[in-house]
C-alpha cells in the first residue's frame, strides 16, 4: 500500500517536472520579458542591465533550477499587464473557481449517476429515451452558449437570477473569500453551476449508462438473476458498484475538466475566478499569469488523479491483492 | 488483396451501413441538414445579400435593425436584422458558418493525419516510441482539450509578431484545435495496427519484402477505416464547437471576420437592451450544426457497432 | 406418448418453442421441444453448440435474453405451470426450487463482493434465517462442496480462488437455498481436465444428498456417461433421441446419436473407430424442412425431406424422432 501511494507520488512529480517544463519554456522564450517589461523607448545599455539582473543570461539549467525554486516558493514573477505579484493574483481569484467546481462537480455526478443509472436500467422507457435525446442536445451545446441561453432566460426574461459577478461574498480568513454564506452570492452561483455542471453532467450520466448496460449483461449478473436475488439487490448493489469502479476515474479526471471549462462559464458569467485571469492573460499574452496557470492546473490534476488511485483501490479488492503482491 | 479489402469495404457501405442508414429518420434529417448548411455555407457568398467582412458595404446607421422591420434612419429592411455594426445577420451567418466549417474541416483533418500516422508508428514500431508517443498522448488526455487550444494558442500568439497576427490567426486555429484532438485517433489505430501486424498476411507480407509503409497503407489502413470515421464526425462536431467557444472568449478568428461564436459573443452584449435577434439566430445556426454532426456521428458509432444495436 | 412408467415428474417440458424476431425475419431456436425429469433424476442434455441446449436451460429458468422469447407450449414444476409466472413470482423460484450453475466460475461471481457476501444474501433471499445462522449456513456449504479451510476462506474475494476452487463456490451458490432442480450449464466446460472429474463428482453427490434433480447440459458424452440416469439429444432446436444413457449409448436408433456416441473414446476404441458425421448443424434460419439432419445423414430417404419425424417409442422410456425407426422398427 505504502509502496504503491510512493510510487505514484514519485510518478507524479515527474509529470509535474515536465508540466514545469513546459511553464518555464513558455516563460522564458515565449515574447520578450525585456521588452514588455520596459516598453519600447528603454536604452540598450537598461536592457542589458535588466537582463542580466533578472537572469536571463545564465545557463538554461540555472535559470531552469531558479524558476522551479522559486515556483515551489510560490513565486511566478509579476504580471505584464496587472504589475502585480502573479501568486497573489492567483490566490485571490481561486476561492471564487473553487466554489463553482465545487458545486457543478457534485451536480454532475449526483444527477449524471442517477439519470444513467435510470436510463439503463429502463432502456426502453419514454423518459429514458427523453433524457438521452436531451442529453445529446446537451452534448452538441456549446458550454458558453449554455450560459448564454441560461442568462436570456432566467436573468433577462424572467429575472429571477443574477447574470454575473458573485454576488455579497464574506472573507473567511486570510485570502479566502466565499459567496455560499449570502442569500446574493448563492443565488449568484445558481446560473454558472448549472452552465458548468451540464456537460459533465451528460458525460457522467451516458458513461454510467454505458457501463451499466455492459455490466448488466455479465455472468455474474446472470447468475446473480439465477439465484433468485432482488431485482433491487441485483441492480442496486452487484451492478452498481461495478459500475462505479470506472467510473470513478473518469469522473475525478472530469473533475479536473471542470476547473478548466470553467475559464469558459467565467467568461460568460463574469465570474472573478482564475479562469477568466487564465483569458485574459491568452489574449494579452500575459506570459507569467498564462506558466502558473498551467502549473496551477497540473498540481490540481495530479492530486485529483491520486485521489482517484486511492478511492480505485479501495473500491477494488482485485487491485489490492495484485498491488500488495506487487509491493513485498 | 487490394480488389479483396475494396470488395469488403464496399459491401459494408451497401448492405449495413445503408441500411441502417435508409432505417434511422434522424440520420436522416441530420444527413439532410448537414448536406444543407455546408451547401449554403459553400455558396454563401453567391446567397448571402450582403459581404459582412467587406467594410464599403458596411452603414453605422444600420445598425441594431430589427428582423423584418425597416431601419429607422436608413429605411432598409433585412430579414434577421443587423448587428451593433449595421452587419446583416444573415449574410453574417453565412459568412460565419463558412469559417466554422472550413476551421472545423481543417482541423479534423490536421488531427486525422497526425493521429493515423503516429497510431501507425506507434503500433508497428512498438517499443520505446510507442511508450513515449501513448504517454504524451495520456498526458494530453487527461488535460481537456479546449484548455490545450487555448495554451497552443496563447503560445502561437507569443512567438508570431503582433503584425500578422491577424492575418495568421485562423491557421493558428486550425493548429491548435488539431493538436489537442489527435489522440483518440491515434489511440484507435495503434490498437488496430497492433492486432492486424501480428496476423499472416501481414507478416507474409514483410517476409516477402514489402516496405513498412506500404504494409501499413494498404493492409492496415483499410481496417480502421470505421472507427476513424466516427472518431473524424463526432470530432468534427467538437472542432466546431472550439472554434466557436475560442472566438466566443475572444481569442479566435479576428474580429472583422466574425464566425458564429463571434456573432454569439456581440450577442450577449446587447441581451439587456432588448436587441435579442443578434444573439438568437447565430445560436440555432451552430446548434443546428453541431447538434446534426453529432447525430451522424452518433449514429454511424452504433451503426458500424452492431453489439451496440 | 411419455413413457407411463415414469413415476409424477419433477419437471415437465411439453412442445417448447423459443423463437428471436430479428430483422432478417423470426428465428425458431427451439421447436417443440419436449422431456420430463424425474425426482432425483439426472438428465443429461447434449449436442453441438447452437444445437439449443443452454437455451432450454435459459427458458426453464425464465431467464431467456430479449428479444429472445418462448412463443409455444408449457413448462411445469411438479405439475405446475412456470412458463407463464410473472418476473417476481419467477423470481422467487429461481434460487429456490430450481438452482443454476454456469459454464465459467471465472466470470460468474462478482468480483467485487467476498464469497461470504453472497453466499449469505443468497440464503437470506429465500429463507428466513439470522445473519449469524446463514453465515453457519454458508460455512457448511463451502466445506460440503470440498473447500479447505471454509470457515476461514468465506471471506476471501473469489479472486484467491482457482477456477476449481470458484466452481465449487458457485456449486454452493447454485444449491444455497436448497433448490428441487439444479441445471448445469456446461459446469466444467471452462476446467482445468485435471479437476473436471472432481468437479461433476461433487455436483452429483450433493444433489444425490439432497435429492436433486439435475439437468447436465454438456457437449461432452463422456460426462454424461459417467454421470447421467437418461440422455436428451438436441439437434438444430429439436430433440433427436431421450432415454436412458446406457440404452441410447450401446443402441442409439438415430444416426446422429450413433455419430455423437462415435465421438467417445474409450481404452478399448482406437482413433480410426471415431466416427465423423460430415457437414455442419444448419444455421437457425436455413434449417431444411421434413428431418433437420436430412443433409448430413447416411441414411436419408425420400422421406425425411417431405416430413419432420416426431418422437415416437422405440424401446421402453427410449423415444427416437427418425423416419428410419419409424418405418423399420416400429
Amino acid at each position: 500500500m505504502l509502496a504503491f501511494i510512493l510510487r505514484r507520488i514519485l510518478q507524479s512529480l515527474v509529470v509535474m517536472l515536465v508540466v514545469a517544463l513546459v511553464s518555464f519554456a513558455l516563460f522564458r522564450y515565449v515574447g520578450d520579458p525585456i521588452s514588455t517589461m520596459m516598453g519600447q523607448e528603454a536604452t540598450i545599455a537598461d536592457r542589458e542591465a535588466l537582463r542580466e539582473r533578472l537572469g536571463l543570461n545564465d545557463p538554461f539549467i540555472v535559470q531552469f533550477f531558479d524558476f522551479v525554486s522559486r515556483a515551489v516558493q510560490g513565486d511566478f514573477g509579476i504580471s505584464y499587464r496587472l504589475q502585480q505579484p502573479v501568486m497573489e493574483l492567483i490566490l485571490s481569484r481561486l476561492p471564487a473557481t473553487l466554489e463553482l467546481a465545487l458545486v457543478s462537480g457534485v451536480l454532475a455526478f449526483v444527477f449524471g449517476v442517477g439519470f444513467g443509472v435510470y436510463t439503463a436500467l429502463n432502456r426502453r422507457g419514454w423518459l429514458s429515451t427523453t433524457i438521452m435525446s436531451v442529453s445529446l442536445i446537451g452534448v452538441s451545446l456549446p458550454t458558453f452558449l449554455i450560459g448564454v441561453l441560461l442568462i436570456w432566460l432566467f436573468a433577462v426574461e424572467l429575472q429571477w437570477l443574477p447574470s454575473f459577478g458573485r454576488g455579497e461574498v464574506v472573507d473567511l480568513g486570510s485570502w479566502w473569500s466565499t459567496g455560499f454564506l449570502t442569500p446574493s452570492g448563492r443565488a449568484s452561483l445558481i446560473l454558472p453551476a448549472i452552465t458548468l455542471g451540464l456537460y459533465q453532467m451528460t458525460l457522467i450520466m451516458r458513461l454510467v449508462r454505458a457501463e451499466m448496460l455492459e455490466v448488466l449483461r455479465t455472468d455474474y449478473i446472470k447468475f446473480a438473476r439465477a439465484r433468485g436475488l432482488s431485482n433491487r439487490a441485483i441492480h442496486f448493489g452487484h451492478a452498481l458498484k461495478n459500475t462505479m469502479v470506472p467510473v470513478i476515474t473518469i469522473t475525478g479526471l472530469q473533475l479536473g475538466a471542470i476547473i478548466a471549462f470553467a475559464i469558459i462559464t467565467e467568461t460568460v458569467f463574469q465570474w472573478p475566478g482564475v479562469g477568466a485571469l487564465f483569458i485574459n492573460s491568452v489574449r494579452f499574452v500575459d506570459v507569467p499569469v498564462m506558466a502558473a496557470y498551467l502549473m496551477l492546473i497540473a498540481v490540481i490534476f495530479v492530486v485529483i488523479n491520486l485521489i482517484v488511485d486511492l478511492l480505485y483501490y479501495a473500491v477494488d479488492p482485485r487491485l489490492r491483492v495484485e498491488r500488495a503482491g506487487a509491493g513485498h | 488483396m487490394t480488389t479483396d479489402t475494396q470488395s469488403r469495404f464496399a459491401r459494408i457501405w451497401d448492405s449495413d451501413i445503408m441500411w441502417s442508414f435508409r432505417h434511422s429518420p434522424v440520420a436522416i434529417v441530420a444527413g439532410f441538414v448537414v448536406a444543407l448548411i455546408a451547401l449554403a455555407a459553400v455558396f454563401a457568398p453567391w446567397l448571402a445579400p450582403t459581404n459582412p467582412y467587406d467594410p464599403s458595404q458596411l452603414n453605422l446607421m444600420d445598425g441594431f435593425t430589427a428582423p423584418m422591420e425597416p431601419n429607422a434612419f436608413t429605411g432598409n429592411s433585412y430579414i434577421l436584422g443587423t448587428d451593433n455594426q449595421g452587419r446583416d445577420v444573415l449574410s453574417t451567418i453565412l459568412y460565419g458558418t463558412r469559417i466554422s466549417l472550413f476551421v472545423g474541416l481543417s482541423a479534423v483533418l490536421f488531427a486525422m493525419v497526425l493521429g493515423i500516422t503516429l497510431g501507425l508508428i506507434a503500433g508497428y514500431r512498438g517499443g520505446w516510441v510507442d511508450g513515449l508517443l501513448m504517454r504524451i498522448a495520456d498526458v494530453q488526455l487527461s488535460f481537456p482539450s479546449i484548455l490545450i487550444a487555448l495554451l497552443i494558442f496563447g503560445v502561437a500568439r507569443g512567438l508570431i509578431p503582433p503584425a500578422y497576427r491577424e492575418t495568421m490567426a485562423i491557421w493558428v486555429l486550425i493548429v491548435a484545435i488539431g493538436l489537442s484532438d489527435w489522440v483518440q485517433f491515434a489511440r484507435v489505430v495503434r490498437g488496430a495496427t497492433m492486432v492486424e501486424k501480428s496476423k499472416e498476411y501481414v507478416q507474409a507480407a514483410r517476409v516477402v519484402g514489402a516496405h513498412p509503409a506500404k504494409i501499413l497503407i494498404r493492409h492496415i489502413l483499410p481496417n480502421v477505416m470505421g472507427p476513424v470515421l466516427v472518431i473524424g464526425t463526432i470530432g468534427l462536431a467538437l472542432a466546431i464547437i472550439a472554434e466557436a467557444t475560442l472566438s466566443f472568449l475572444g481569442v479566435g478568428v479576428p474580429p472583422t471576420q466574425p464566425s458564429l461564436g463571434t456573432l454569439i459573443r456581440i450577442g450577449q452584449q446587447y441581451l439587456f437592451s432588448g436587441e435579442w435577434w443578434i444573439l438568437l439566430f447565430p445560436s440555432i445556426a451552430l446548434l443546428a450544426l453541431a447538434l446534426s454532426v453529432n447525430l451522424l456521428g452518433d449514429w454511424l458509432r452504433d451503426a458500424l457497432n452492431p453489439r451496440l444495436r | 406418448m411419455t413413457g407411463d412408467k415414469m413415476k409424477e415428474p419433477l419437471l415437465s417440458v411439453r412442445d417448447l418453442v423459443v423463437e428471436f424476431p430479428t430483422r432478417h425475419g423470426t428465428l425458431r431456436a427451439l421447436d417443440q421441444v419436449s422431456f420430463d425429469i424425474g425426482p432425483g433424476e439426472v438428465l443429461g442434455m447434449v449436442g453441438e453448440s447452437g444445437a439449443g441446449k443452454s437455451l432450454t436451460g435459459a427458458a426453464i429458468i425464465g431467464l431467456l435474453e430479449p428479444p429472445g422469447r418462448i412463443a409455444g407450449g408449457e413448462i411445469r414444476l411438479r405439475g405446475a405451470r412456470i412458463d407463464n409466472l410473472s418476473y417476481e413470482q419467477m423470481r422467487r423460484i429461481r434460487g429456490r426450487r430450481i438452482g443454476m450453475v454456469f459454464q465459467d466460475p471465472l466470470t460468474s461471481l462478482n468480483p467485487l463482493y467476498t464469497v461470504a457476501q453472497q453466499l449469505i444474501q443468497t440464503i437470506r433471499t429465500h429463507m428466513d434465517v439470522s445473519e449469524a445462522d446463514a453465515r453457519k449456513r454458508a460455512v457448511a456449504l463451502l466445506d460440503r462442496v470440498g473447500i479447505p479451510a471454509a470457515a476461514r476462506r468465506i471471506d476471501d474475494y473469489p479472486h484467491h480462488f482457482s477456477g476449481g476452487m470458484r466452481q465449487r463456490v458457485v456449486i454452493a451458490l447454485a444449491l444455497a437455498a436448497e433448490p428441487e432442480l439444479v441445471i448445469a450449464d456446461e459446469p466444467t466446460t471452462a476446467l482445468d481436465v485435471s479437476v473436471q472429474a472432481q468437479i461433476i463428482d461433487v455436483l452429483k453427490e450433493i444433489c444425490a444428498e439432497r435429492g436433486a434433480s439435475v439437468m447436465l447440459i454438456t457437449h461432452d458424452m463422456g460426462v454424461i456417461a459417467e454421470t447421467a440416469d437418461r440422455v436428451a439429444v438436441l439437434y438444430a432446436g429439436r430433440v433427436a433421441e431421450i432415454g436412458p444413457v446406457r440404452d441410447v449409448i450401446q443402441h442409439a436408433r438415430h444416426p446422429y446419436t450413433a455419430g455423437l456416441m462415435g465421438a467417445i473414446p474409450t481404452l478399448e476404441q482406437t482413433s480410426d473407430r471415431l466416427v465423423q458425421i460430415p457437414g455442419a448443424m444448419p444455421r437457425l434460419n436455413s434449417i431444411p424442412t421434413g428431418c433437420a439432419f436430412n443433409p448430413r445423414c447416411a441414411h436419408v430417404f425420400d422421406h425425411c425431406y417431405r416430413e419432420r419425424p416426431v418422437l415416437r417409442q422405440a424401446a421402453p422410456q427410449h423415444e427416437v424422432a427418425c423416419w428410419l425407426t419409424e418405418e423399420g422398427g416400429a
